[in-house]
């Protein structure tokens, strides 16, 4: 019947959302969340000189950064894998990590001071991690230098390993471990990524 | 391995079919209310869904029983299990004859049915599911509502066409 087929047509454009209705609908739902402590991991996508990255936090702090490279539908799975499918693009959670890197890119600021959520990564990976920040900025070292800092002076390619999967890249600086011979050495956001943030570190 | 995939997908993904089917239920006023605590209601769930559930079918379940508690909770008269008479909402000779209200003004089990099978998609089995009864039962109801607007929606075009009619006379005598 042709007229009933009408008739669903405009009963479905009678109960259209209306513009802007679902973004609103869904920041309610977003603050809602957050509220009730069912928000397990929030997001963002800020963008950068070196792409768009995938920000994300738990309630603990900052727990993944993402190139645009790692694919972010792909983290944001494996993030509902390892820790909690309760998850929502929910920006006001990282104000204070868009913020900083917002400075950071900007060459105002030498170091990120929001608090980590480590649990990504574990053993000596975790280790090497945890030592990174003792690069400072503009500095570099070479995998073998990160490995004696992290007790493993003969563990030159498990820091390579670390920094392959360092789950928060920029901010846990992977990218100042360069290689010994004055070679840049991998990425995992790029070699062109690797780059950018090594000048803009030399130039501040 | 089954994957249950992050809860903002299952917003996207029907974010905008329960807010359909909660504007058909309540009406574009108590719709966003209904909206916001069917998922929130579900993302506090969703960890313990079983990954193969039909997600669309479960949406739809929570929100016809978030429907019910908006409507409780104004003092309203709770959707009833069995067919209402056909003037629950209206609120006078006088109304505007349009298919949202229309609509507003079926019985709750026919709104309800029409909502979740027309405009959710949902089989019968599942419509029945949520609003008890066979499917059937659920069929006849969908069927109903239908009907009651095809009596209503027909007045409607032939008004907008004879409208259209009228504006097409005004211009000709410009």
């Amino acid at each position: 019947m042709n007229t009933n087929h009408d008739l669903i047509r405009d009963l479905t454009r009678s109960t259209d959302a209306l513009p802007g209705q679902l973004a609103g609908l869904h920041a309610r739902l977003a603050a809602a969340a957050q509220r009730d402590g069912i928000l397990d991991v929030a997001y963002r996508v800020i963008e950068t000189p070196v792409g768009s990255l995938l920000v994300a936090a738990t309630e603990t702090g900052l727990v993944r950064v993402a190139y645009a490279t790692e694919n972010h539908d792909a983290v944001l799975q494996s993030l509902a894998d390892r820790i909690s499918p309760r998850i929502l693009a929910a920006p006001a959670r990282l104000d204070h990590v868009a913020r900083e890197l917002e400075e950071y890119f900007g060459g105002q600021r030498r170091r990120f001071d929001v608090p980590l959520d480590w649990r990504l990564s574990a053993g000596f990976r975790s280790t090497v991690l945890h030592h990174l920040p003792e690069i400072g900025y503009g500095q570099t070292a070479s995998y073998a230098a990160v490995a004696r800092l992290a007790g493993h002076p003969k563990a030159v390619r498990a820091v390579g390993s670390a920094c392959a999967t360092n789950p928060l890249p920029v901010i846990v600086p992977c990218h100042r471990v360069v290689r010994s011979d004055g070679g840049m050495g991998g990425y995992l956001g790029g070699a062109e990524a690797k780059s950018i943030l090594l000048t803009l570190e030399a130039a501040a | 391995m089954t994957v249950k995939q992050p809860f903002e997908t299952v917003v996207a993904s029907h974010g905008a079919v329960v807010l359909r089917v909660c504007r058909a239920v309540l009406g574009p006023v108590d719709a966003d209310d209904a909206w916001s605590e069917t998922f929130l209601s579900a993302m506090k769930a969703y960890p313990e869904l079983p990954a193969d559930a039909n997600l669309e079918a479960w949406l739809v379940t929570i929100a016809h029983r978030k429907a019910i508690d908006v409507l409780r909770a104004q003092g309203r008269r709770p959707i009833p299990a069995g067919d209402l008479p056909e003037t629950t909402q209206a609120s006078g000779a006088e109304h505007d004859d349009d298919l949202a209200d229309a609509l507003g003004r079926l019985p709750g089990r026919q709104k309800q049915a029409v909502a979740y099978h027309y405009l959710a998609g949902l089989p019968y089995a599942d419509v029945a599911a949520i609003l008890g009864g066979s499917a059937d039962a659920a069929r006849r109801a969908a069927a109903d509502g239908i009907a009651a607007l095809r009596r209503t929606y027909p007045g409607f075009a032939a008004r907008k066409t004879a409208a259209g009619k009228a504006a097409a006379r005004k211009e000709e005598v410009r």
